[in-house]
C-alpha cells in the first residue's frame, strides 16, 4: 500500500507541475507593477523578444529531456530475472550529432543576441532628453541638466521621447532598474554608465536598486512617472519655479526651523539652502512618496520620519536632529507646502 | 559514527586516545570523514540561515529580523554553502574515495592532507567567530568593492570575511596539489588515464580549477586587505581606481568555482548511473573530454556575471558567445547520462534516485543559465530572483543532489553500514518536492521584478503569494534532512553491516571490505579495463569471460607500512589561525603567530628527518603506491 503511494509520486508531481505551468501562462501576476515581461519601451521589447525566443526553445528542450528521462527510467526499470544488459560503450556518430545539434540551437540564440547587444548600447541621438541619475545610499537623484530641474526618487519622463540616462555613483555600486521599461544598468563609482530608452505610454512604473549596496538596499526604491508630452512640460514648468512662500503659520514655523537647523547642511531648497548630501527638497510637496518611494507623502509619515529616520529606513544617513512633537509637525507642514 | 575500531583492529581505546587518534590522523579515510561531518554541520548551519531568511520574506514588510541581520544572513548563507558545505563535502569524497578508486593506499602527501583539513577548520572557525564578535560579514558572498572599503564598512565584519576566505583558500590549494600528484602518480598498475573512473577524472579537473582559480581570489583578497589595513586605494574610486577590478578578479575565480562545485557531483552521477543500470557509462571519453572542456571554458566566461556593469558591446558579445559554448559540453553530458540508462536494467536505489534528481534538476538550471547567456535578456534577470532560482537549481538541484547520491552510494563503504533504502527514498521525495516548491516560484518572482538581497518588500507588487509558497517549501527541505539524519542514526545503531560489494559495483573500492582496512588494499590491484571489477565479475560482454577471483595470495598485512600519525598538521593550522586572527586583534599577535607558523612549518618539514621509519608497522613496502609519503 505504502509502496504504491511512493511509486505514484512522480506521476502526480509531473501532472501538478504541468498544471501549474499551464495556468501560470494566464495569471495576472505577469502584469504586476515590476513585471519584466510586459515591456513598455523599444529597449524592453528588443530584450523581451530574445527572452521569449530562448524561453520557448528551452521550455521545449526541458520538457523533452525530462520526459525522456522519465520514459527511459520506466522502460528500462529492473525486471526480475532479466539478463545483464548489453554492454554498450557509446556511439560516436550519435554523440557527434547531438553535440552539433546543441551548437546549432545555441547559434539560434546567438544570432539575434549579438545585434541586440549593439543596438541597445548605441550612443543616444543629440535630441534625446538628458537625465543625470545619481544612485546614493539609499535614494536616487534625478537631474535634468538642460531643463535646470533637480528632483529625487520620482523620475518624470515624457512618453515617446528618447531619454539618455547618464548614471553616476557618488558612493558605492548601485543598479538602476525600471523593470517595465527595460533591463538594468549598474551605477558604478568612477565611471559614467549609459542607458537609453523611450517609454511608450504614460503611466507609473516602480523601480528599485538591483545591486546590493548596504544596509537599506531593499529600501532604495523609486518611481517613474511617464506623462504625455504636454503634462511633462507642465511638470517641468512647475519644477522650474521657485517654491512658494508658506502662508500657513505652522508651515512658516517649519520654514524657520528648517533654515536655522542642520537640515540646510544636506538639503537644497531653492532660495533657502544649498546642501547636496541629501535629496533636493525644493518641490518636495509635489511628490507622492517619501523616503525613496517607501511611504505615502503624508504629514503623519513625514513627522514620524523626521523624528526617527532610522526606524523607517535602517542605516539611513540622515540623523535624528531632535525635532519632536510640534517641531516635526511644523517641518512636515513646511515641506509639504513646497508644491 | 565511524567505526574506529576497524582501523585499530582488536585494540580498545580510551576516549582520550580516540580523540588523539582523530586529531593526529593522516589516514585519508578518516580525513575524508572529518571533512564530511564538518561539511554536513555547516550545511545545516547554512540551511538554518536560509530558513530564517525565508521566514522573513514569507510576507511583505516582514519584521522577524532587521535589515542588518538579514544582510548578514545572506552573506553567511552564501559563503557557508560554497566554501564550508559543498566544497568540503566534495573534499570528503576526494579524500575517502580517490585513493580507493585508483587502487592506492593513501594520498601522495598524507600529512599535507591532514593539514588541509585543519586549515579548513581554522578558516571556518575564524569566519564564524564573527558571530561572537558581533561583526558578522554583511557585504554578500561576492563582497563587491567598494562597499567593502573601510569607508562604507567600517566594522570588522569584512575583515572576518576576507581573512576567513584567505585561510580557506590556503586549504583548498594544498588539497588541490595533493590530489593532482596523487592522481598522476599513485594509480594502480594498468590504470591508464582513460581507464580512470569518471569520479576521479572529474575530481582531477576540479583540482586544476582549484589551483588555477584560487590565486585570483587570493590576489583580490590581498588587495582588499591592503586597502582595509594599510589605506591603499586598489578599489577606491576616490583614488582613481576602478571598483570593477574586484569584480573581474572575483569572477575569474568565481566562475571556475561554480564548476569546482558541480564537477564532483557530475563525477558521482557518472559512477552511480552505470552501477545501477548495469551498463558502462555511455561515451565515457566524451564525458571526460566534456568535463575538461567545461573546466577550460570555465576560465573564459567570468564577465557573464557582469553584463550589466557596462563593459561595452564587444566584451558583452565575446563573453556571451563563450557562455553559450560552455552549454554544449554540459548538454552533451546530460544526453550521455540518459543514454547510459537506455537499454540498461535500472535498479532504483536511493543513490540512483538522487542521481536522477541531479539530471532532472540540473537540466532546468542549465536551461535557465542559457537564458541569461544572452546579455540583453540578462539585463532583466541579473540580480533578480530569477538568478537566485537559476543558481539554486545548479548548486542545490545539481551539486547537492549529486553529492547526496554519493552519500547513499558510498556510505556503506565509508561507514560499514547500509543506510535504510526506504528512508532514503522518503528523503529523496521530500527533498525533491521541497526543493521545487522553494525554488521554482523564484523564477516567477524574478520575472515580476523582485531583486535579490532585499530584506523586505512592499505588499502591492504581486510578490506575496510566491514568497509564501517558497517559504513553505523551505520547511519541506528541512524535513527531508531530518529524515536523513534519522536514517543515519537508526542505521548506525542497528543497521545491517555492509558487505564489500553491496551494489554489484564496477570499480576498485568494491573489491575491498567495508569499511576498508587502514591499508586499503592488501595487495596492489592490477587494472585491465575501465570498470575493472565489473569485468572481473561478469566479463566485458564482448567475449572476454570473467576473470575468476584474482589469486588470493596471502599477504601478511602486518608488514604493510603506513605513515605514522602526526600532530604537526593541527599545530601548524593552529599557528596559522593565531597569525590570521591576529590581524583582527593586534600586530603583535600577527608577528607572534607568524613566528609560530614558521616554527611549526620547520618542525613539520623535519619530522621524518630525526629518525627514519617511525611508521605503525616497519617492513618492506609492498608496492609503489604505499611508499608515496616519503
Amino acid at each position: 500500500m505504502r509502496k504504491s503511494l511512493l511509486s505514484r509520486i512522480p506521476t502526480a508531481l509531473l501532472l501538478l507541475a504541468v498544471a501549474l505551468l499551464l495556468s501560470s501562462c494566464g495569471w495576472s501576476m505577469w502584469d504586476s507593477p515590476m513585471t519584466t515581461v510586459r515591456p513598455k519601451s523599444g529597449f524592453g521589447r528588443i530584450t523581451h523578444e530574445i527572452f521569449m525566443l530562448i524561453s520557448w526553445w528551452t521550455l521545449g528542450i526541458g520538457i523533452a529531456v525530462e520526459a525522456g528521462l522519465l520514459w527511459v527510467c520506466f522502460r528500462y526499470r529492473e525486471k526480475p530475472g532479466a539478463p545483464i544488459p548489453k554492454q554498450v560503450h557509446g556511439h560516436t556518430l550519435l554523440e557527434v550529432s547531438w553535440t552539433i545539434v546543441f551548437a546549432l540551437i545555441l547559434l539560434i540564440f546567438a544570432i539575434p543576441t549579438i545585434p541586440a547587444i549593439f543596438k541597445t548600447q548605441e550612443a543616444p541621438a543629440a535630441t534625446a532628453l538628458r537625465v543625470d541619475v545619481s544612485g546614493r545610499q539609499w535614494w536616487w537623484e534625478f537631474k535634468y541638466p538642460d531643463l535646470k530641474v533637480v528632483t529625487a526618487n520620482e523620475l518624470h519622463l515624457p512618453a515617446g521621447q528618447t531619454v539618455a540616462f547618464n548614471l553616476h555613483a557618488p558612493d558605492v555600486i548601485h543598479s538602476f532598474w525600471m523593470p517595465q521599461l527595460g533591463g538594468k544598468r549598474d551605477v558604478v563609482p568612477g565611471r559614467v554608465n549609459r542607458l537609453t530608452l523611450a517609454p511608450d505610454e504614460p503611466g507609473e512604473y516602480p523601480g528599485q536598486c538591483a545591486e546590493y549596496c548596504g544596509t537599506s538596499h531593499a529600501n532604495m526604491r523609486f518611481r517613474v512617472i511617464v506623462h504625455t508630452k504636454a503634462d511633462f512640460e507642465k511638470w517641468v514648468a512647475a519644477q522650474q519655479r521657485p517654491p512658494v512662500q508658506p502662508t500657513d503659520p505652522l508651515a512658516q514655523k517649519g520654514q524657520d526651523l528648517f533654515s536655522q537647523s542642520a537640515c540646510v547642511g544636506c538639503h537644497t531648497i531653492a532660495g533657502i539652502s544649498g546642501g547636496v548630501l541629501g535629496p533636493n527638497l525644493t518641490h518636495f510637496g509635489s511628490r507622492k512618496t517619501m523616503g525613496a518611494n517607501l511611504l505615502a507623502n503624508t504629514p503623519e509619515n513625514l513627522a514620524k520620519w523626521i523624528e526617527n529616520p532610522g526606524h523607517m529606513k535602517p542605516g539611513v544617513l540622515m540623523p535624528d536632529l531632535g525635532m519632536r512633537g510640534e517641531q516635526s509637525k511644523a517641518l512636515a507642514a513646511y515641506l509639504l507646502s513646497l508644491k | 559514527m565511524a567505526t574506529h575500531a576497524a582501523y585499530m583492529a582488536g585494540t580498545k581505546l580510551s576516549a582520550r586516545s580516540v580523540l588523539w587518534s582523530w586529531i593526529t590522523t593522516v589516514d585519508h579515510k578518516r580525513i575524508g570523514q572529518l571533512y564530511g561531518v564538518s561539511a554536513f554541520f555547516f550545511f545545516l548551519v547554512g540551511g538554518i540561515e536560509a530558513l530564517i531568511m525565508r521566514l522573513q520574506l514569507a510576507q511583505p514588510d516582514g519584521t522577524l529580523v532587521g535589515a542588518q541581520r538579514f544582510n548578514e544572513l545572506f552573506t553567511m548563507h552564501g559563503t557557508t554553502m560554497v566554501f564550508l558545505a559543498i566544497m568540503p563535502m566534495s573534499a570528503a569524497f576526494f579524500n575517502f574515495m580517490i585513493p580507493l578508486l585508483i587502487g592506492a593506499r593513501d594520498v601522495a602527501f598524507p600529512r599535507l592532507n591532514a593539514l588541509s583539513y585543519w586549515v579548513f577548520f581554522s578558516g571556518a572557525l575564524l569566519l564564524h567567530l564573527s558571530f561572537l564578535a558581533g561583526a558578522v560579514p554583511d557585504a554578500g558572498w561576492f563582497g563587491y568593492a567598494n562597499l567593502t572599503s573601510t569607508q562604507f564598512s567600517p566594522r570588522q565584519s569584512i575583515d572576518f570575511w576576507m581573512l576567513g576566505l584567505q585561510v580557506l583558500g590556503i586549504s583548498s590549494l594544498m588539497a588541490g596539489f595533493n590530489f593532482i600528484v596523487t592522481i598522476i602518480n599513485m594509480r594502480a598498475p594498468g590504470m591508464t588515464l582513460m581507464r580512470m573512473p569518471l569520479f576521479v577524472w572529474m575530481s582531477f579537473v576540479v583540482q586544476f580549477l582549484v589551483v588555477l582559480a584560487f590565486p585570483a581570489i587570493t590576489v583580490a583578497l590581498i588587495l582588499l586587505m591592503f586597502d582595509r589595513f594599510f589605506g591603499t586605494l586598489f578599489y577606491a574610486p576616490a583614488g582613481g581606481a576602478d571598483p570593477l577590478l574586484w569584480q573581474h578578479l572575483f569572477w575569474i575565480f568565481g566562475h571556475p568555482e561554480v564548476y569546482i562545485l558541480i564537477l564532483p557531483a557530475m563525477g558521482i552521477v557518472s559512477e552511480v548511473l552505470p552501477t545501477f543500470s548495469r551498463k558502462p557509462l555511455f561515451g565515457a571519453p566524451v564525458v571526460i573530454y566534456s568535463g575538461i572542456m567545461i573546466g577550460f571554458f570555465g576560465f573564459g566566461v567570468w564577465s557573464h556575471h557582469m553584463f550589466s556593469v557596462g563593459l561595452g558591446p564587444v566584451a558583452d558579445s565575446a563573453f556571451s558567445i563563450a557562455t553559450m559554448l560552455i552549454a554544449v559540453p554540459t548538454g552533451v553530458k546530460i544526453l550521455n547520462w540518459i543514454a547510459t540508462l537506455w537499454g540498461g536494467r535500472v535498479q532504483f536505489s536511493s543513490a540512483l534516485y538522487f542521481s536522477l534528481g541531479f539530471i532532472a534538476m540540473f537540466t532546468l538550471g542549465g536551461l535557465s543559465g542559457v537564458m541569461h547567456s544572452s546579455p540583453p535578456v540578462d539585463l532583466q534577470q541579473t540580480d533578480s530572483y530569477f538568478v537566485v532560482a537559476h543558481f539554486h537549481y545548479v548548486l542545490f538541484g545539481g551539486s547537492i543532489f549529486g553529492l547526496f547520491s554519493g552519500v547513499y552510494y558510498w556510505w556503506p563503504k565509508m561507514f560499514g553500514k547500509l543506510l535504510d533504502e526506504r528512508l532514503g527514498k522518503v528523503h529523496f521525495w521530500l527533498m525533491m518536492i521541497g526543493f521545487n516548491v522553494t525554488f521554482f516560484p523564484m523564477h516567477f518572482l524574478g520575472l515580476i521584478g523582485m531583486p535579490r538581497r532585499i530584506y523586505t518588500y512592499a505588499p502591492d507588487l504581486g510578490w506575496n503569494f510566491w514568497n509564501m509558497v517558497s517559504t513553505m517549501g523551505a520547511f519541506v527541505i528541512m524535513l527531508s534532512f531530518l529524515v536523513f539524519i534519522w536514517n543515519v542514526i537508526a542505521t548506525t545503531r542497528s543497521g545491517a553491516p555492509a558487505p564489500a560489494d553491496p551494489w554489484d559495483g564496477r570499480t576498485l573500492e568494491w573489491t575491498i571490505p567495508s569499511p576498508p582496512p587502514v591499508y586499503n588494499f592488501a595487495t596492489e590491484p592490477v587494472v585491465h579495463a575501465r570498470d575493472d571489477f565489473w569485468v572481473q565479475k561478469h566479463g566485458d560482454g564482448h567475449g572476454t569471460p570473467p576473470r575468476k577471483g584474482a589469486p588470493a595470495a596471502h599477504v601478511d598485512t602486518s608488514s604493510i607500512h603506513m605513515p605514522p600519525p602526526s600532530y604537526w598538521p593541527i599545530l601548524l593550522a593552529g599557528a596559522l589561525f593565531v597569525m590570521f586572527s591576529g590581524a583582527l586583534v593586534s600586530i603583535y599577535q600577527v608577528v607572534g603567530g607568524g613566528l609560530l607558523t614558521l616554527y611549526c612549518m620547520i618542525r613539520f618539514m623535519l619530522e621524518y628527518h630525526h629518525g627514519h621509519d617511525v611508521g605503525h608497522d616497519v617492513g618492506p613496502d609492498v608496492g609503489p603506491a604505499a611508499g608515496g609519503h616519503h
